[in-house]
């Protein structure tokens, strides 16, 4: 982390447009192809602008047709290209799963190694705007099951800045989920652009008491309720996976070593996620290290519903987390 | 369950004229409150307004019986205003209130209502059609000679999914009406930029059914060819596409700057607002008077007075009860 020069304000939002934007200028390889990116100006506003700098070829509006221009992208980077592919919603990929799952997943096995697939797909996930049960999944912990595809869940601005470079890097599919609620997030990020990892994750918090080991739209709460505990003179260390895929267990079990106490906060479902994945881990890894069983909060296990109160109820929130650590060093905290 | 006889041939008697007339300006000015509500956040999550595109649903569904089926897209009021869903459920339910329609469940791109045989709000262009090919598909099962007309945009013709269900319907003979709504933009995306062959009737055909584009800004037009498609597959000949061709004067959604079409197209297209046109009509032909158009108006305005009383007075659902309808609840065996 260098914060040696200048830093500027920006956007979520606008520090993935930068580092579309630079991609573009880079990499004669690289284009941007999606739903409503060019004359839209994006559905998130992401892509605006770029159709005016970078022109109609390398800025392609694609017609409503989630396989096809998925499984273009993937053709594309085969044939020597380096798509990034905008999916408007995770909810919307579900039509072009056979092309991510069938396809960029397994043509690298399949061939025996000689066909990788270098392409890059952006996704908005996540819950919180009342959009209701189809618009509002986070199946990123699903998309982790996948061996062959990398899952980022980036929650900061350094790498939402930072992130697709290195994607475009990497020789494999990835998928870069982005929270909706993080897009007007604003804060200070070093002008001078910086390409970051994506194999690591980062503690965001140090504490000793307790783990708060999270991702994307719930990193802010988690930070939250951390805050909220240190009143209480309980030191939670807040974990940031970034990558869900592969997922940094070393990290994970070290954090637990530390503080022997874990919460793993996930705006997906429980049954089977990427929490499940995180407590078995721990449980195989660092078992002895733990005073207490694992905690999760999740979502409740329900389509999302519009109505406001509904949807709060159903996801993860800041008041929750700290219950659920209360709860757990009420015994012995 | 014996069919209802088919609606009567279109007329143009006073009393159905007036009702038509009627019908439009429910949507109109229902959606125009709607828009104020979003403004006033009493609304929230996608609005999408149907503004402009009222005489393809009030034309169209004047073919179906009681009996048939109606699957809709995210901009669905007008279908279910007509329908005769009640606006206060409607209203309710965009409210978020458990008195709405879908409980509160689902908002404005969600309203269902088994009543009417209205089967939702599908948010995924495209995923109601699949659901109206298998609703056909019962029906012939089980000998009923019934309708189940498939509202959807032209976007959605784009689609793996349309091919593959005008075709099954095609191939099965299904009792399906496709009513595309063409109003030539798929959110920013115009149709001569998604579509290589741009008649869509032409596709539709491709798979040997009858497809006719309609005047979408003409009622009398709508409704004309509503009843003599869903003749045909009352009938049992198959399925029908009907291509309406129409404009939404409004933004795609709430957070539309339509940077993608110029300000005098819509002018343009507000010279055939189906409502101006439909009134001008009716007055040459001395049909109706000021009266009859103040009279409609003021009942509108009640009954939409009434449906606002009746949401701000709606009650919230439990939040203990979130977890309902996730799996349908049987009584004890
Ligand atoms: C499968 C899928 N992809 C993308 C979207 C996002 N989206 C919602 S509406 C829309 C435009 C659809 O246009 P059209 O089918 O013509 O219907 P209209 O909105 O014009 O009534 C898009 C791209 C979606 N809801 N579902």
């Amino acid at each position: 982390m260098t914060t040696s020069g200048q830093t500027v304000r920006i956007t979520y939002r606008e520090a993935i447009r930068q580092a579309i934007r630079e991609a573009l200028q880079r990499d004669p390889r690289v284009f941007v192809m999606g739903e409503d990116v060019g004359r839209y100006g994006g559905c998130y506003a992401v892509t605006k602008g770029l159709l005016e700098e970078f022109g109609p070829e390398r800025i392609r509006d694609t017609p409503l047709s989630e396989s096809a221009f998925v499984g273009a992208g993937i053709g594309a980077a085969l044939g020597g290209m380096r798509p990034i592919v905008e999916i408007m919603t995770v909810n919307f990929s579900l039509l072009a799963l056979d092309q991510i799952v069938n396809n960029a997943a397994t043509i690298l096995h399949m061939s025996g190694g000689q066909f990788n697939i270098p392409i890059v797909i952006r996704l908005t996930t996540g819950a919180g705007r009342q959009l209701a049960a189809q618009h509002s999944h986070s199946l990123e912990g699903w998309y982790a099951h996948i061996p062959g595809i990398k899952v980022l869940t980036p929650a900061t601005l350094e790498d939402a800045r930072g992130m697709l470079w290195t994607a475009l890097e990497d020789p494999d599919p990835v998928l870069i989920f982005e929270h909706g609620t993080l897009y007007n997030a604003e804060g200070d990020l070093a002008a001078e652009a910086v390409a970051v990892n994506i194999g690591q994750a980062a503690i965001r918090r140090p504490g000793s008491d307790v783990s708060l080991i999270t991702y994307g739209g719930t990193l802010d709460k988690s930070l939250q309720a951390a805050e909220q505990l240190a009143a209480e003179k309980i030191d939670a260390e807040v974990v940031d996976l970034r990558t869900l895929r592969p997922l940094d267990t070393a990290t994970i079990l070290d954090s637990v070593a530390r503080t022997h106490r874990a919460v793993i906060i996930d705006e997906g479902w429980r049954s089977g996620s990427i929490s499940a994945e995180i407590s078995a881990r721990i449980m195989e890894g660092a078992f002895y290290e733990l005073d207490l069983p694992v905690a999760r909060v999740c979502s409740a296990e329900v389509p999302m519903p519009y109505a406001k109160h509904m949807e709060e109820a159903a996801l993860p929130q800041v008041a929750t987390i700290v219950e659920t650590v209360r709860r757990m060093l009420g015994g012995n905290g | 369950m014996a069919p209802e006889a088919a609606p009567a041939q279109p007329t143009l008697e006073r009393a159905h004229v007036l009702h038509l007339l009627r019908q439009m300006m429910r949507i109109r000015r229902f959606e125009e409150k709607c828009a104020e509500l979003y403004t006033a956040s009493k609304i929230r999550g996608f609005l999408h307004l149907y503004i402009g595109e009222e005489a393809v649903a009030v034309g169209a569904i004047q073919a179906l019986t009681s009996d048939d089926a109606i699957v809709a897209t995210y901009r669905e009021h007008g279908h279910a205003l007509v329908r005769g869903i009640p606006a206060s459920a409607i209203m309710a339910e965009m409210y978020g209130k458990q008195e709405g329609c879908s409980r509160g469940r689902g908002g404005s791109m969600h309203i269902f209502d088994a009543a009417t045989r209205f089967y939702g709000g599908n948010a995924i262009v495209g995923g109601g059609l699949p659901i109206a090919v298998g609703l056909a598909l019962a029906d012939k099962l089980q000998g009923r000679s019934r309708v189940n007309a498939c509202f959807f945009g032209e976007g959605a013709v784009a689609e793996g999914e349309f091919h593959e269900c005008v075709n099954l319907a095609a191939l099965w003979k299904l009792p399906v009406l496709f009513c595309c709504e063409n109003n030539l933009y798929a959110m920013g995306t115009a149709l001569k930029r998604s579509e290589s062959e741009t008649d869509l009737c032409l596709k539709a055909g491709s798979y040997e059914i009858a497809a006719w584009p309609v005047d979408g800004m003409d009622v009398l037009a709508c409704e004309e060819a509503a009843h003599r498609a869903a003749l045909e597959v009352r009938a049992g000949g198959g399925p029908c596409f009907l291509e309406f061709r129409t404009y939404r004067f409004r933004a795609h959604s709430m957070y539309d700057p339509q940077l993608y079409r110029d300000k005098r197209e819509v002018e343009e297209w507000k010279l055939r607002d189906p409502i101006a046109l439909f009134q001008t009509r009716l007055r040459e032909r001395s049909l109706i008077n000021d009266d009859d158009v103040k009279q409609i108006e003021d009942e509108v305005a009640a009954e939409i007075a009434h449906a606002i009383e009746f949401a701000e007075a709606g009650t919230l659902e439990p939040a203990g009860e979130l977890t309902k309808f996730v799996y349908s609840e049987r009584p004890r065996s």
